[in-house]
Order: C-alpha cells, then structure tokens, then sequence
C-alpha cells in the first residue's frame, strides 16, 4: 500500500493555515532565504534536477521550461501562474489557495528570481471570491512583511505581485489564451511559436506555470532534490494531490507520490458509495480519455496512464459507478465543450455544435448504428484538426466512451430512449448522504 | 456608469496594477458590475475611454466572458454546477427544482430582483458535489431542498453563510469589488477547508489507514 | 513586393522544399500555402491573406508535414508554417490525410451556412462556393438544426453585416486591427455564437471599410450598394485607376449595359497592394446624376444656355478664344493626356504660357518648388516602407492621401517607425501614426520645421499641397530636406495635379519639365511641336488668372474641371466678365456663366493615365464603351483645328505617344528661398486652421448617399483653455467668422496650438473659402 506524503497539506487542519502567521509557524518563507541566497541559474537547475514536472495537465519539466527563458537579452520578463483550474473534475489548487495561499507566493518569489523577473501575476479564475480574497490578502501580508517589492530580503530582487482575475472562460486556462486574458484580450488561444518563453506576456519571455507547480518549489528548495526524488516512479517524480470525486464513499484530495493507483485511493476513500460497482472514470479530468474498472490498478504516473490509453491530466478523478448512464454524461461533456469553445477554428466551434445535437438525439433513443460511426468520424475530423486542445478534449469522452460502451448507446437507440433513473446516482438518493 | 471622482481614482489605481493599461479592462469590467450590477453601455464608453481603446475592442472582451452580465441579476445570483459530475450527483435536481420553485428561468431574475438563477460549469469543488454557488461563494453537497431553503433565505433577506466563505454572504454587488482587486476586509472569516480537503492529510496522520 | 524581389534585395537565405513530389526554393520565411502557391498547387483557404497576420482559425488549408523525417502528428495549417530545409508536405492532393482532414473542416464550415446562394452578392465569385466544389464531400450529413441570427444589420450606412453567412475567419476584423488601424469591428461573443460586431452606438465608419467586403470570403459583408444588382458573370471589368486622389491605386470597374455597378480596389503589390479607401471604392455615382452634361450648349442672345451641335459650338467656343486675350484654368482631376492637351493648346492656340493646374490656394513659392524639385523626380511608397523617419508637412495623410497612410501605418505598427507632424493638432490619422506633434498654427510652419532635427538619408519628408499656404514653409522644408539628406516628396490631394505638372500645365514649365524661360528647352519643344515660336515669359498663376480676369487684363477664359469657389470667394464678378469656355462632365458654378459649355467624358467612359505622387504613371482604359463622351484632349484639338492652330491630338493615345517621346528636360531651374513670416492672433480671435476631410462636400461623391452617411461630423476644435474662456464645452456650438462671413459648428476640445481653431474645410456644413472667403489667418470666434 502506497503510504500518503502530505507535504502541501500538511497543516491545512490548522485554522489559520492560510494566514502569513501560520504559514510562517509551519516553516513558510524559509525556502526564499535559502534560494535568494543561490545564484538564479542554481535555482533552475535544483528544479530541474528534482524532476518536477507541471501539475497543470500536461507534465512539462517545470526547471526545464524555466530555463528556455533567455538570459541577459535586456528584457522585462514574467512569471505568470495558472490558477485558471476549470478542467471538469479539477478540484485541487482552489482547495489549496483557501487553505494555503502563501505557499504559491513563495513559490513564486522563488520562481521569478529563478528567471529574473520583477513581476509576476497570479491569474485566477472568476467564480471563488472566498479564495481570491484569500490570494489577495496573502500578497498585501507579503509586501508588508517585506518578501514582496524592492529588496526583498535585502537580496537586491525587487518582485511585483498582480493578482489577476478572470471572468467565466475555461479556456483561459490554455496559456496563450490566459496571457492574452491577462493582456486585456478576448482569451483566445495564440499561434505558436512564438512560445511564451520567446514571446508571452506584452511580447516578453514569460514562463507560465500551474498553481501546483509553483507551490511545490519551496519544499524542493528546503528538502532538496534527494528528498523529492525519492518520491514517485522513475519519470514521474514527487507527489501530488490527486483529486476523488463523485460515487465514492468519502470523497477528498489524497497527497501521494505519484504512481498511487485508483484501487489504492478508492480504498483510501473508504470505497464505492454503497458498494455499487465501479463503471467508469477519469483519472485527470473530462478531457482525459475515460477509464473503467480494468484500469483501477494503473500506475497513476505520467508513462503509466499514457501507456493505458489516456492521461494522467489534473489527476482529478471523477468516479462514476453503475447509476449513472455513460451517454448523459458525455452529452454533459460535450455540452460544457462547447458552452467553452472559445469560437476561434471551425473544427472546435462548429464541431462542438453538432457533436451535442448528435449526442442528445443518440440520449433520447434517436437515430441508428451508423450514427456511431457517424459520430467517431465526426470526432476523428475535429480532435488534431483544431487549433488548441481544447477540441482534443471535447473529442476524448466520446471516442474513449464508444470504446468501452458502444453496447450502452445501442441500448438507448434500441430503448427509443435513456434507460436509466437519474435519481439513483444523486447523492442524496441514499439516506445516509441526503443527511449531510 | 456615472462616475464620482472617488470611482476614478479606483478605476485609476486599478489601471496602474499593470504595466500596460489595457490589462485592466477585466478588472474595470468587474468594477462596473460592482457599481451597477451589469455592464451597462455606459459603462463600456467610460473604460474604453479610460483606456483609450475603442468601445467595440471592450465590448468585444466584455462579451467573451460569462460572468460579465448584459441584463441585471438578482442580489443574489445563483449557480448550480450541472457539469456532469455535479450533474449527476444531484445538480440536474437541484437545478430544475430551483427554476420550479422560483418561476424562473435559466438567466431570469424573480420579480423581486433578489434571486437569479443560471446553470454554470464546474467550478472546482467536484468533491463537494453537487455544488451551488451563490455570489461566487461556495454553497457544498447541496440537496434539493437546502438549495431551496437558501434561496428562500436570500428573498428574505438573511441568507446563510456559505460553506467555506465569509460570515456573512455578501450582496453579488459587493462580490464584484472583491473581483475588481478592492479588500472587504473578509479574508480571515471563515474555515481554512472543509472535511473532503482534509480527508487525505486526516488518514495519514492516523497512520495512512 | 514579390517575394523574389524581396529575396533579392536583402539577400534572404533561399529554401527548397518537396511539395507534393515537386522542389521548390522560396525565400526563408515564406509560409507553405504560399510555397505551395509557386508550384500552381492551391491549397483551400479561407482566414488566410498574404497581408494579413497569419491566424491559422479557419483550419482549411490542413496538409501533412514533415521535417527531416520526422512528421507532425496531426495535419498542420499551411498559413501557418514557415518552409524549413528538409520539409516535405503532403498536400490534399498527395495524402489522404490531408485530405479528409480538408473535407472535414469544409463540411464542419458548411453546417451552420445558409443555403441562400442563390439571392447572395457573393454567389458567383464566392471562395466558399467554390472551394465546397473542389475540396468539399459530395453530400452534408448535418441533420441538425441550423443556428439563425437577425439577416443583414447595418453596421454603418454602406456596410451590411449577414452573421448567418459568416465562416468567422476574422479577415475584416484583423484588416480593420492591423491595416487600418480602426478596430471599430471585432469578434464578439464566444463559440459557436462568435460573430462579428460592432459596438452597438458606434458604427463601423471606418475610411477603409470596404476593403472588409472586398476580402471577405463569403457573402457575410456586402456594400449597401451594390447588394442585389448584379451578378459577378454579368458584369465587364476593366482594370482602371482612380481618380479621387494621388494616391494612384490600381482599380478594377466592373459595368454591366454601360452602367458601373461597383469598383474594387486592384492588386498592385508597388502602391495600394490590395486596398483602396471608401471613396475610391464607393464615389462613382456622380457620373450619373442628373445634371450631366450630354451635349454641347452655347450661351445665346437671351442669356441662357441651349443645345447646340458639335461645330456650332466649337466654332462659338473658336471665335471667343481667337478674339480676346486668353488664360486657361485646368483642375486638379485631368488626366496626363488632358493635361497635356490643355498644355500645348495653350502654348499652340492661345499663344500663352497663362496656365496653371492648381485649382486652389497657390504660392509661387510652390511653383518654383515643382520646377525645381518636383517635376521629373521619384520618391516611391518603397521609400516609405524602409524610412527611419517620416515627417508630415501641411499634409494629413489619411485625409488627403489615404493609401499612404496605409504604408506609413504598416511600418508604425511593424517596427514602430518614427513619424513627426506639423499640424495645429494630432487628428485622429495621427494619432494612429503615434506620431509626435509639433503643434503650429497655420501659417507658422516655417519655423516649427526648422525645430526637426534627426533626419537621415533615409527619412522622407512628405509636402502635402497646403503648405503652399504658409510662407516660407517649403523653402524651410527644402532647407531640411538638404541640410539632412532626406527625400522629398510632394503629395497633392488631387489625381490629376502631378500629371498636369509633368505636362507642362503650368505658367514657368513646358512638358516634361522645360523650363518656359529656357531658350534651348522651348527650340527642343518647338523642334518636336513643329512650331514656330513659343511664349517665352512666365505665364500668370491661377490667383493671377481670376485678379486679371476681374481687372480685365485678360479677357477670356478656357476651363476645365474647375470650382472657383475652391479658389476664392471674390472672383465670380471677374468670370461673369470674361469669354469663357467650360469643358464639364456636369453643371456647376461655372456652367452657370460660362459661353461655351462642352461636355467630356468621366474617368470611367475614357482611357488616360494619371500621374500618382510617386511621379508613376497609372494609365487606364475606357471601362465603359458604349460612352458617346469623349475626353477633353480629343475636344482641345478638335477645337485647335477650328481655330486654325491645330494641335493634333485627335486620341488619347496620340496625346500618351506624344508626351512619352517628349522626354524630361534633364536640368531643374534653381530654387530661391522665400523668407518666411508669421501670423498671431489675440482677443477673442484665432487663427483658423483647416484641412478637408476624406469624405466631405466634394462634388465627386455626389449621388452616394450610403457613403455620405459615414462622414465624420464637422466639427470646430480649439483648447481647452480657450473652451474656458468661452465658457464652452465639448459639443456646445462656436462660431468662426470673418468680414465675409460664419460658420457655426458644435466644438471639440482637443490639445490643439493654443492660438488656433480648426474647422473642415469643403464639408457641408462648413464650405471655409466659400463662406469665410479665407482659408487661414485670424478669425474671430466666439460661443454661439
């Protein structure tokens, strides 16, 4: 059994975790004192070293990203976080600015050194006020406590903050996107290259970098690369926070070293919700193809859920057990794609538009076999036709749905409608959940 | 958006957040809707203005996202996730009860101008599911009738506190400022995380189960 | 530029790459659809366009790729990808992939697509249409609902926007963003309900607008007027110029039964590239209207004017000219050929060098600055493109030269290059040329431009003709322009000015820059003439012409093209004196007067050339055949012949075959410097300042009341400290008048020269010459 490793959650059951206080109680702030006395390319290279990868969905070398920012060219350049966390089933770096804000801030100072940068935004999505004041209130203690503005430490780095905030759109959380967002643009997606690296933020060199990502470099400084390391599988460094949710029983962010597998964590959660079967599930969000129950002891690394056919994404798993019908919840999917498609390529826009007519004929029992094939065709002319990920992703649920339940869809057709009860996979359809 | 010279000054110091002024367009957006509940047109003239774009480069942005409002919402404006997950967890329920039990539609206010109702995608808090948020504030595990019990609250004026927010629940008004970047002070109230957030840390302490 | 050009000149390290099984070598930097192009493969677009920013949206032109052997893993945009050494692509026509992915897209594009082709303008000539034939799947199978908007809304008073016909490849919002610098349109929404707008209070009035219709790839942005009149397979194009300014874009007329029905701008990669403004597109109409002139008329013995024959009234038009003494008048809109018809029959007929072209505000100050460093000479828009500086004199560029400011504008935005202006205040034109402001009141030029100081060779300096209003101010411009190296160029507003001077239509110069006063340049003229002698002594100026013709020093003159008004408001009792004969395509002022009036033909129904800034000849056939109107040259001579002086011009093509075997006159009289003065106002007066609009009272876009309605608003700017003084504000109505008389206008505060006030100058409600009788110096103005 794979032992838990809290180690960005380790004091969140303090009450005050997300005060400058507690933060500094719980050794917060000691890792900038230690790397502020490093030289920048130092820092870069423990990063790099520690096999940190980015926590945001797509698994990038976090030290590796930061050292494509060119040195010595007389630019600005910016450190930009990602705390844009929209992807369906994500549920991890909201929980951890409530809890603990100052943590990324950190993170942060370190980060912004590591590429000299004197400013950095945080770009937040628009719908958490509870947690934006808490990010917001954490920068003010910061600056007044000296880690942020001039001569932070009196180490001669000067670092301004920005809190960011966006307003209702999924696909801000896609870099370019977010960095024209944060430019005052509509949040579509940019042609690359250039990349941000070259060209991001007001045209400058700028690393953007998930929420978890950044949060997890002060640990790396203060513990060291050994100790960060010795977590995780041979690629897939570290821990994380894998996020359960839905049918089972207790559901909850798991602090692991990565390649835990969902047999481990579902027992963890004190198993399925009433004992129902496990039917399907998404091991890092909607656009992850699904899984099912032949999955559950699929190493959740990196190489591992690639190898099985999907991606380790957010790590946010969303569990499904035998109420719920596979077709609703594509449709659902399908619906939210295209509720985001942020309107910029033909394949993404136009494709989300007809795959949900699609989708709801085939939910109420219309249509016939070859509406399925009609259908994978329809995927196989949007995903990698279209200008970000985005349209992948809206592709995913269908293509990996008609995969393992092909049956199930003839099962509406046949039916001339859906054959399940909604009201069996809600959680207050139990007695002992409808209490909470 | 008619402008007293202490909006200005915000508006100003809002712009000087950034080191191209153009940045500040979202946040002057959420400062609009923390004046007057919506975007007005005005209120696209005056930053565009401010800023010294054009009114249709605003309005472009102004309209690309979904918590910038063209028509008022209610005091209180309330989100049910129906994203799949929260979906089938209960949010279809919760949402249709909702729109039966306040005679409204999805995007529509109630005649008192205190509640509206829209159906939103998922707003990270899948292991809180289903989820209701109201003002932005996070309402957790919801059941039908508790998400009609707080919409009862709000019409009258005392709703409850969120689950993991502020005290008290503030006006979407008063949300929107917090949106544009100004403090309401609030950020201390409330609990660091609820009992999901914690569960993992919880059993490694007893010893990893 | 080509790209081998561009290859060529800055030595671009060349590519080959393997297209389909075929080599090709192109310039680093080329992007594959354009590669690809060179083979004679098309690729299907539709959001791409070679002057546009690539944006990779539409996702149409999908190919296979791959560099060294490594292949991208999906079908890649070509409008996108820069060729590499080692890349081989696979285009629809190689891989299958590739071409699937194509038909995908095209049906993906096709599913929310109206099915109204037969009732669209664009049906015909429609990319979309034609690119669903030959990379779309035989047959849809959407079977879903299609998504529906309001039809066609107005998003000004001559452009329609059909959402529902729109494929959102951003082609009109990124050319307003990028080439015009007028973001007045933009993407709106989000998803599948994107679509183009504006923002709901300010319409899309932008001076380019039409080029969004032009470049739009599918019938979603149509011309108010051209929508439902034609079908693109009825209509006959000739490529032709335009006439409204010395910009010199190419254009295309496109006629249907002897009836223009639309102009487009051309494609001339050396001047507008593929652009034209609004007026140029739109103001064609004036051809048409009802006060044309279709045959010749004769003022008889009642005073009124009647019908009469060809000879009839060539032989009254002879008779009045040979017996009195005589000036010609040519406006600024004749073509080469015309001009150089009213030349030599000014030397040949009239035996007098009593001819200008300018019909405005002159100086002899400019005259001698044409001789001497215009006529004859070439400063190219490529000069524009690579300058390190530019400096704007007496010249608003996207006022009075719109494609220039386009060029300039590309550069701003490319590589921020450096623009200086001196103007009371920064317009709106440039303030998009971020350009920095060297605020003078009118008049007070001279001494602003010896304050510019960083000029290399490689900075121009563009005159535009109302500098000739301020003393001094072009001797300081040549004194900058050689103290510093820079280029020189002179940007008259009209199409015709720089071809008139080219031909001699001027009182110091014969064709091809002959000095009148230059013995050896009259023999070599009178040589290739076949004459006897020619005038000798410089000829009057226009101002001179119209005081002389008042004085009744001269007592008849030839005219053509002409608005006195636009001159001076005082010579209207001196031409009611005088013989005149009008050469006219419609009624005006000076028809009402005039003894001879002979009908010409219109830029449209002849052939000719202009002469753009650049000093480069736009020659143009006759769009319209059936046109029984003839163009003045052949008029000129024919009435050359009936005085017995010919001048054998009888077409077009003799007067072009003529001028071009004339040759320059190689050597440029000398310039002298005039010494500039200053002007100054006080008390409750201003100096007034002024410049016409783009679109505005001028008679060449009569009769298109969609174009009319994107005017700008006429509108009087002064500071706010005088704004104060008034007790005004922003739109509270001011009057500007003089002795002659007022203009009342709403104000606008602006940060203009603290001692000035600007109002339009020919816009309908504000006629400056006309009604103030001046067009700068002190006026009074106060609150309305």
């Amino acid at each position: 059994m794979t032992k838990l490793t809290p180690v960005l959650s380790a004091f969140w059951d303090q009450k005050d975790s997300f005060t400058i206080e507690g933060y500094k109680r719980n050794g917060g702030y000691k890792a900038i004192e230690k790397a502020l006395s490093m030289a920048p390319d130092d820092v870069i290279q423990t990063v790099k070293d520690s096999g940190l990868r980015g926590r945001g969905g797509a698994g990038f070398p976090t030290g590796m990203k930061w050292g494509f920012i060119p040195q010595g060219d007389n630019k600005e350049h910016y450190f930009v976080v990602n705390a844009d966390e929209s992807e369906p089933g994500t549920c991890k770096d909201m929980p951890m600015l409530l809890a603990n804000p100052h943590v990324l801030v950190e993170g942060i100072i370190i980060g912004s050194y590591a590429i000299r940068a004197n400013h950095a935004f945080i770009y937040i999505r628009g719908e958490v006020t509870h947690i934006i004041r808490r990010v917001q209130q954490a920068i003010e203690d910061a600056y007044k406590a000296g880690y942020l503005g001039k001569n932070i430490l009196g180490k001669g780095f000067d670092l301004e903050l920005v809190l960011h905030v966006g307003a209702g759109a999924y696909i801000c959380g896609e870099e370019t996107a977010l960095l024209d967002s944060l430019e005052g643009f509509r949040g579509q997606p940019r042609l690359r290259p250039p990349f941000p690296a070259i060209a991001g933020l007001y045209a400058r060199p700028t690393v953007v970098n998930n929420v978890e990502s950044v949060a997890s470099v002060p640990a790396i400084i203060n513990n060291g690369v050994e100790w960060f390391s010795s977590m995780g599988t041979e690629k897939s460094k570290g821990f994380t926070l894998y996020s359960l949710s839905g049918h089972v029983k207790n559901p909850g962010q798991f602090e692991a070293p990565l390649g835990i597998t969902l047999r481990e964590l579902i027992s963890l959660a004190g198993g399925m919700r009433n004992g129902n079967k496990l039917k399907f599930w998404t091991p890092g969000g909607s656009s992850t193809p699904l899984f099912t129950a032949e999955h559950l002891d699929t190493p959740l690394d990196y190489e591992g859920v690639a190898a099985a056919g999907s991606m380790l994404g957010t790590k946010a798993l969303q569990i499904f057990d035998e109420t719920v019908c596979v077709v609703r919840a594509v449709l659902r999917w399908t619906e939210f794609y295209k509720h985001e498609s942020c309107g910029k390529c033909t394949p993404c826009r136009e494709g989300t538009w007809w795959l949900v007519q699609i989708l709801k004929d085939l939910e109420s029992g219309k249509g016939e076999a070859a509406d399925l094939d009609k259908l994978l065709d329809l995927c196989d002319n949007i995903a990698g036709r279209s200008f970000c990920a985005l349209a992948d992703g809206a592709a995913s649920p269908i293509i990996s749905s008609l995969k393992y339940f092909r049956e199930e869809y003839m099962e509406h057709l046949r039916n001339g409608g859906c054959p399940f009860d909604p009201t069996k996979s809600t959680l207050f359809a139990t007695a002992e959940a409808g209490a909470r | 958006m008619p402008l007293t010279d202490a909006d200005n000054a915000v508006m100003d110091s809002i712009i000087n957040r950034y080191p191209r002024s153009r940045s500040a367009i979202m946040p002057l957006l959420h400062f609009a809707q923390s004046k007057d509940g919506y975007v007005t047109p005005e209120s696209i003239e005056v930053i565009a203005k401010k800023l010294n774009l054009e009114t249709a480069e605003v309005s472009a942005v102004a309209t690309f996202y979904t918590q910038y409002k063209r028509k008022p919402v209610g005091e209180y404006h309330v989100g049910v996730c129906t994203n799949t997950l929260c979906a089938v967890m209960g949010g279809d329920a919760i949402f249709a009860a909702l729109k039966d039990h306040l005679g409204i539609e999805n995007d529509e206010v109630t005649s008192d101008g205190k509640v509206s109702v829209e159906h939103i995608e998922c707003n990270a808090a899948c292991d809180y599911a289903p989820v209701v948020m109201a003002n932005w504030e996070f309402y957790d595990n919801q059941t039908v009738q508790s998400a009609k019990d707080l919409v009862d609250a709000m019409r009258q004026g005392n709703p409850p506190a969120p689950t993991r927010g502020p005290n008290k629940l503030p006006t979407w008004k008063e949300n929107s400022a917090v949106l544009a970047g100004l403090s309401d002070g609030r950020a201390n109230e409330g609990v660091q995380a609820g009992e999901p957030t914690l569960l993992g840390l919880k059993i490694a302490k007893e010893g990893g189960k | 530029m080509s790209t081998q050009e561009i290859a060529a000149e800055t030595q671009v390290e060349m590519i080959t790459v393997m297209i389909d099984g075929f080599e090709v070598t192109v310039p680093k930097g080329t992007l594959v659809i354009r590669a690809a192009e060179k083979l004679g493969i098309q690729i299907p677009r539709f959001c791409d366009h070679p002057l546009l920013d690539p944006v990779g949206a539409c996702r149409q032109c999908l190919v296979e790729i791959e560099i060294n052997g490594r292949k991208f893993p999906k079908p890649q945009a070509s409008c996108t990808i820069p060729v590499e050494p080692g890349m081989i692509v696979n285009t629809q026509l190689t891989s299958p992939v590739a071409d699937k992915a194509q038909q995908g897209i095209m049906e993906l594009l096709l599913i929310n697509h109206p099915l109204d082709c037969p009732v669209c303008d664009k049906g015909g000539e429609c990319p979309l249409q034609n690119q669903a034939m030959s990379n779309g799947r035989e047959e849809s199978r959407f079977e879903g609902y299609k998504r529906t908007f309001e039809k066609p809304i107005n998003i000004s008073s001559q452009v329609l926007l059909d959402r529902e016909r729109c494929i959102l490849c951003a082609r009109c919002t990124r050319f307003s963003e990028q080439i015009a610098g007028d973001p007045f349109i933009t993407l709106n929404e989000r998803g599948a309900l994107q679509q183009v707008g504006i923002y709901e209070k300010d319409p899309f009035e932008s001076y380019f607008s039409g080029n969004t219709v032009q470049i739009c790839p599918v019938g979603a942005l149509t011309g108010a007027s051209y929508r439902f009149r034609a079908r693109p397979f009825d209509l006959v194009s000739t490529p032709s110029a335009c006439e409204h300014c010395a910009s010199g874009c190419d254009m295309r007329t496109d006629v249907r039964r002897g009836k223009t029905l639309r102009r487009l701008a051309g494609d001339d990669a050396q001047v507008n590239e593929e652009w034209n403004c609004d007026k140029g597109r739109w103001a064609f109409k004036y051809v048409t209207q009802k006060d044309r002139i279709t045959t010749p008329l004769v003022r008889g013995e009642d005073g009124e004017l009647h019908e009469a024959s060809w000879p009839e009234a060539l032989h009254a038009a002879a008779t009045g000219l040979e017996a009195n003494r005589a000036a010609v008048l040519v406006g600024g809109r004749a073509t080469l050929e015309d001009a150089y018809g009213y030349s030599k029959f000014a030397r040949i007929a009239l035996r007098t060098n009593d001819i200008d072209f300018r019909a405005r505000l002159t100086s002899d100050e400019e005259r001698n600055f044409l001789a001497s460093h215009v006529v004859g000479t070439n400063v190219h828009y490529k000069d524009l493109d690579r300058a390190d500086h530019v400096v704007l004199l007496g010249f608003e560029a996207e006022e009075e030269s719109p494609i220039v400011f386009l060029r300039l504008y590309k550069q701003v935005r490319k590589r921020a290059m450096k623009v200086t202006a001196v103007a009371p205040f920064a317009s709106r034109g440039n303030k998009k040329l971020n350009a920095e402001l060297i605020a003078t009141a009118a008049g007070n030029e001279a001494s602003a431009i010896g304050k510019i100081s960083g000029l290399t060779s490689k900075s121009v300096i563009l005159i535009g003709e109302r500098l000739s209003e301020s003393t001094g101010a072009i001797s300081a411009a040549v004194a900058l322009s050689q103290s510093s190296g820079a280029k020189l160029a002179w940007i008259p507003r009209r199409a015709g000015e720089r071809g008139a001077l080219e031909a001699g239509a001027i009182g110091n110069l014969l064709p091809g820059g002959r000095p009148v006063t230059e013995t050896a340049a009259r023999v070599d003229l009178q040589a290739a003439w076949g004459v006897e002698g020619l005038p000798s002594s410089v000829g009057r100026d226009t101002e001179a012409i119209l005081k002389d013709l008042h004085d009744g020093n001269i007592e008849a003159l030839l005219i053509g093209g002409v608005d006195p008004l636009d001159i001076s408001a005082h010579h209207h009792d001196g031409l009611k004196k005088a013989f005149v004969v009008s050469l006219e395509i419609r009624h005006s002022a000076i028809t009402e007067i005039a003894n001879v009036v002979l009908p010409v033909a219109a830029v449209v129904e002849k052939s000719g050339t202009f002469v753009n800034w650049e000093g480069r000849p736009r020659s143009f056939e006759t769009a319209i055949e059936e046109s029984l109107t003839r163009s003045d040259v052949r008029i000129l001579s024919m009435l050359a012949d009936e005085m017995g002086t010919p001048i054998n011009l009888p077409t077009v093509t003799a007067a072009r075959e003529e001028f071009n075997s004339l040759g320059n006159w190689e050597a440029r009289s000398s310039f002298t410097p005039v010494s500039p003065t200053s002007v100054s106002a006080s008390g409750n007066q201003a100096l007034l300042s002024s410049w016409r609009l783009l679109l505005d009272a001028g008679s060449l876009q009569d009769g298109e009341n969609n174009l009319a309605g994107t005017v700008h608003p006429s509108v009087a700017v002064i500071s706010e400290n005088r704004a104060n003084s008034l007790g005004v504000k922003n739109g509270d109505l001011i009057t500007v008048s003089t002795s002659h008389g007022s203009i009342t206008l709403p104000c606008e505060i602006n940060a203009i020269e603290e001692n000035s006030v600007w109002i339009p100058r020919n816009s309908v409600d504000s006629k400056v010459i006309a009604t103030l009788g001046v067009a700068s110096g002190p006026v009074s103005v106060v609150k309305a």
